[in-house]
């Protein structure tokens, strides 16, 4: 039985199919669906896999404050479902969905574009790619709390600096 | 009147984790110390971390927190290396 929560992580396969059905509202006439996935290259080389870990309880909280944003920001807003995976994923698997459900196409655009810049900024969630050489790297994203909650969604590159573990 | 020490817990991820060589840790410090004391402490216990120490951050009890917040006994301090979610 799938969770009820709003916002959470979760080991197991996201299904795009029930995170858009649990956003689904007769009053919604857009769904906006983000999925990030599990890229086969990096700056750093030929990626495998990527391991995803998280500081579990604090994460949590800080998806449902990121839904709760979203709320407050676009309150037209009819559903709102946020969720990360954690593991290790092969190329091509979903690693975040973000979908919102609204009245109208705009502000849903908006909302999920925002939840998603949040969740990158603000959520302790760490990741390391396996590379194809058989080496592994952490992904160095950015410093928590240097982000969107209680302000203004900030634009980034999708350009991340890398730190090669000593073998 | 003597100093009752307190003990916190400390938490390692990701970069940090391997930095310090271990998941978890606890510290016993004298009085009410701030944040930047435990990091220090712990930061001279594993020298490894000190290269992260301009982008690391801190939680306390699952809030960030600020060098100079107070700690006391029985919290849990996150050491928060740069986020990389999504």
């Amino acid at each position: 039985m799938p969770s009820r929560k709003a916002a959470r992580l979760t080991r197991e396969v996201i299904d795009p199919a029930e995170i858009v059905r649990s956003v689904g509202e007769a009053g919604a006439g857009a769904v906006a669906l983000f999925l990030g996935t599990v890229r086969d290259n990096s700056e750093a080389g030929r990626v495998l896999r990527i391991e995803y870990e998280a500081y579990e309880p604090m994460a949590e909280k800080r998806l449902a404050e990121a839904e709760r944003d979203v709320r407050r920001r676009w309150p037209a807003t009819t559903g709102v479902k946020i969720m990360h995976r954690l593991g290790s994923l092969g190329v091509g698997e979903v690693s975040v969905a973000v979908a919102v459900s609204s009245p109208h196409r705009a502000e849903a655009f908006e909302a999920c574009r925002h939840a998603i810049e949040t969740i990158k900024h603000e959520v302790p969630i760490w990741k390391r790619e396996k590379l194809g050489d058989g080496s592994e790297v952490w992904v160095e994203g950015v410093s928590v709390g240097a982000g969107a909650l209680g302000r203004g969604a900030g634009q980034r590159s999708g350009a991340t600096k890398r730190n090669r573990l000593p073998s | 009147m003597r100093v009752v020490p307190i003990r916190v817990k400390v938490l390692y991820f990701g970069q940090a984790r391997e930095a310090a060589g271990r998941a978890e840790e606890d510290f016993s410090l004298p009085g009410a110390p701030s944040v930047l004391t435990l990091v220090s402490r712990s930061m001279k216990a594993h020298q490894e971390l000190r290269r992260m120490s301009s982008v690391m951050r801190f939680a306390v009890n699952e809030e960030i927190a600020g060098d100079d917040d107070r700690l006391a006994d029985g919290d849990v301090v996150a050491f928060l290396p740069p986020v990389a979610g999504g």
